[in-house]
C-alpha cells in the first residue's frame, strides 16, 4: 500500500503556492470594480459589496485610457511586425546561407547579449533626437527592431531544416527571395509565433525608454501612463487598480492563448548559455 | 551575395541602434555632455575621467550602488529558492493538474511591471493593505513597508521574487526532468532518503542550469529600475535608490548625459565582472 501522507503535502503545497501567487492579480481584479474608496477600510475586503464599473468609465472618460491603449497596442505591433521580417531573415542566412565571415559575425553578435541595453539609452536618446524622433512611435521602437536573441532564436530553429530541400528549389531555379518566402518562412512557423509573442509582450510591458523617449504625454503607452497616474492619485487605489487590469490584461489573455510558444522560447533562450 | 541582403537590414539596425550607442557611451562619458550640447555639439567639451572621479566621490552614487547590491544579495538567492521550490513541486509525480498550477506560478512573469508594482504598493499599505492584515494574524505590529527605510527594499524584493520566480522554474523544470529516471530508481533501491535523492541526485543534475539562471537572474536584478520608481521614488531616505534609478536622474533630470554614461558603463563593468567571477567558481565547483 502506498502512504498518503506525502502526496496530500505536496498538493497542499501546490495550493498554498497557487493562492499566493494568484492572490495579487485576483484582488487586483476585485479591486477595479470597488466604489471610490471602498478598499480602504479594516479589515481589507475581498470582493466588492456593490460591483461597479465607475473606475473604468473614468479611466477610459477623463483620464484618456483608450488613447494610450491604442498607443501600446500600434507600439507593440510595429516593433514586432518589422523585428519579425528582420531577424527572421538574419536568423535564416546564419543557419543556412553562406557568406563570408558568418561565424565571426555571429559570434560577435552573441559576445554582446552581455552588454545590457540600458548601457545604450543616453547615447540613443541623443541619437534619436538627433533624428527628430523623440516623441515618435518610431522613436520608441528603434531599439526593438532587431535582436541578438531573435537571431539566435530563428538560427537554431532553422539549422535543423534539411538542406536538400533547399537545393532542390535552387535547380529548380528558385530565387534565393522566392524560397524564403514560400519555402522556408512556412516550415519556420511555430518559431515564428514564439517570436512574435516574446516581441509584443515585451514592448508592451517595456517600460523605461517609453518613458525616456514620450516627452508628449498624447503618445504614452499604457505602463508609462499608468506610472504617471499613479503618482498624481496616489490615494485612488481602486481607479489605480482598473488601470493596473487594463493594462496588464491583454498581455496575460495573449500569453494564456499561446503559452506552449512562449514557453518554447524562455526554454531555447537559456540554452544559450 | 543575396545573403546580404537577408543579413544586412538586421545588422544595419543592431550596429545604428546598438552597438554605436555603446561605443557612443563610452565617448559620451568622457564628456560634459548636458543640455547645451544636445542642443549643439559645438557646447560639448571632452573632459577625460573627470565625470568617473566626481562619481567615485559622491555619496550617493555609492548609496544607489550599495542599495542594488543589496536588492541583489537578497533577491537573488531568495528568487532561485522559490523557482526550485516551486519546480520540485510542479515535477513531483505525487501533485495534481500540474500543468494548471505551472499556468499559475508563471502567470505573473508575463504581467506588466509598473502595473504589478502598482497592485503591491497597494497591498503593502500600511493600514489597509493585505500583507499587513495577513501578518496582524500572526499576532505581527503593522510595518510601514513602503515609509521605513529598513523595510522599503525587501519589500521590493518580495515584488521582485513574486513576478520572476515562475521564469527560472520553467527553465529548472526541464532541467529537472533530463535527469534519467533510472538514477532514482538505484537510489531507491539502495535505500536512499528524499533528502539524501535531492542532495546526491536532484543538485547535481541541475548544478549547471542552477548557475546558469542564477547568472541571468543577477543580471536581470543589477537593472532595477521601474520597482523603486512607481512604489517609492527611491525613497524613503533614498534607501530604494538604484543605480538606474540614480542614471535616469542624473540623465533625464539633470541633463547631465555624460555623467549618467559614466554611471551606465560602471554598472556594466560591475555586472560584467560579478558574472565572470561567478562562472569561474561554477567551472572550480565542476571540476572537483
Amino acid at each position: 500500500m502506498k502512504r498518503r501522507g506525502p502526496a496530500v503535502v505536496v498538493n497542499l503545497l501546490l495550493i498554498i503556492g497557487a493562492v499566493l501567487t494568484a492572490f495579487p492579480l485576483l484582488w487586483m481584479l476585485s479591486v477595479s470594480f470597488m466604489p471610490t474608496g471602498a478598499a480602504s477600510s479594516y479589515p481589507p475586503p475581498l470582493l466588492p459589496a456593490e460591483p461597479t464599473l465607475d473606475n473604468y468609465r473614468q479611466l477610459f472618460a477623463n483620464h484618456n485610457a483608450g488613447r494610450y491603449m491604442l498607443n501600446s497596442a500600434i507600439v507593440a505591433s510595429l516593433a514586432t511586425v518589422i523585428a519579425l521580417v528582420l531577424n527572421t531573415m538574419a536568423g535564416y542566412a546564419f543557419a543556412k546561407l553562406r557568406f563570408k565571415g558568418r561565424e565571426r559575425i555571429f559570434q560577435t553578435l552573441l559576445g554582446a547579449l552581455v552588454i545590457p541595453a540600458q548601457v545604450t539609452m543616453i547615447p540613443l536618446f541623443a541619437l534619436v533626437k538627433e533624428m527628430g524622433l523623440i516623441s515618435t512611435y518610431g522613436g520608441v521602437i528603434v531599439p526593438s527592431l532587431a535582436s541578438v536573441f531573435g537571431i539566435f532564436l530563428i538560427r537554431q530553429y532553422a539549422l535543423s531544416l534539411p538542406d536538400e530541400l533547399l537545393e532542390a528549389a535552387r535547380i529548380d531555379g528558385a530565387s534565393e527571395g522566392k524560397i524564403f518566402w514560400s519555402l522556408v518562412v512556412p516550415l519556420l512557423q511555430p518559431i515564428l509565433v514564439t517570436l512574435a509573442i516574446l516581441t509584443f509582450l515585451a514592448t508592451w510591458n517595456d517600460f523605461m525608454w517609453p518613458l525616456i523617449v514620450l516627452t508628449d504625454q498624447k503618445l504614452h503607452t499604457l505602463p508609462v501612463a499608468l506610472a504617471g497616474l499613479s503618482r498624481e492619485h496616489v490615494q485612488d487605489n481602486e481607479l489605480m487598480m482598473a488601470g493596473a487590469v487594463i493594462t496588464v490584461l491583454p498581455v496575460l489573455a495573449l500569453f494564456l492563448a499561446l503559452q506552449r510558444y512562449y514557453i518554447a522560447g524562455i526554454l531555447a533562450g537559456s540554452v544559450k548559455g | 551575395m543575396a545573403a546580404w541582403w537577408f543579413v544586412g537590414p538586421a545588422l544595419i539596425v543592431l550596429g545604428v541602434f546598438f552597438f554605436v550607442p555603446v561605443i557612443g557611451a563610452l565617448l559620451m562619458s568622457l564628456t560634459d555632455f548636458d543640455l547645451y550640447a544636445l542642443s549643439d555639439w559645438r557646447n560639448l567639451r571632452f573632459i577625460g575621467l573627470h565625470n568617473y572621479a566626481t562619481l567615485l566621490q559622491d555619496p550617493l552614487f555609492w548609496k544607489s550602488l550599495w542599495n542594488t547590491l543589496y536588492f541583489v544579495v537578497l533577491g537573488v538567492p531568495l528568487s532561485i529558492g522559490a523557482s526550485l521550490g516551486a519546480a520540485l513541486l510542479v515535477n513531483s509525480k505525487l501533485g495534481r493538474f500540474r500543468s494548471f498550477f505551472r499556468t499559475v506560478y508563471f502567470a505573473p512573469v508575463v504581467t506588466t511591471l509598473v502595473a504589478v508594482a502598482v497592485v503591491w504598493r497597494y497591498i503593502f499599505h500600511t493600514r489597509y493593505g493585505f500583507l499587513n492584515y495577513g501578518l496582524s494574524g500572526l499576532g505581527i505590529d503593522p510595518i510601514d513597508w513602503m515609509g521605513d527605510p529598513h523595510w522599503a527594499m525587501p519589500a521590493i524584493v518580495i515584488l521582485a521574487v513574486w513576478k520572476n520566480f515562475g521564469y527560472n522554474m520553467i527553465i529548472l523544470l526541464a532541467a529537472l526532468q533530463n535527469i534519467p529516471e533510472d538514477l532514482y530508481e538505484a537510489a531507491r533501491i539502495d535505500g536512499a532518503s528524499g533528502w539524501q535523492v535531492f542532495r546526491h541526485i536532484t543538485i547535481p543534475g541541475i548544478a549547471p542550469v542552477l548557475l546558469l539562471v542564477s547568472i541571468l537572474t543577477m543580471t536581470g536584478y543589477f537593472q532595477l529600475f521601474a520597482e523603486p520608481y512607481v512604489m517609492t521614488e527611491g525613497g524613503p531616505l533614498q534607501s530604494t535608490l538604484s543605480v538606474l534609478y540614480f542614471m535616469y536622474e542624473e540623465g533625464f533630470k539633470w541633463w547631465s548625459l555624460g555623467r549618467a554614461s559614466a554611471v551606465a558603463f560602471l554598472l556594466f563593468v560591475l555586472m560584467f565582472l560579478v558574472t565572470a567571477f561567478q562562472l569561474r567558481l561554477g567551472r572550480q565547483r565542476g571540476d572537483r
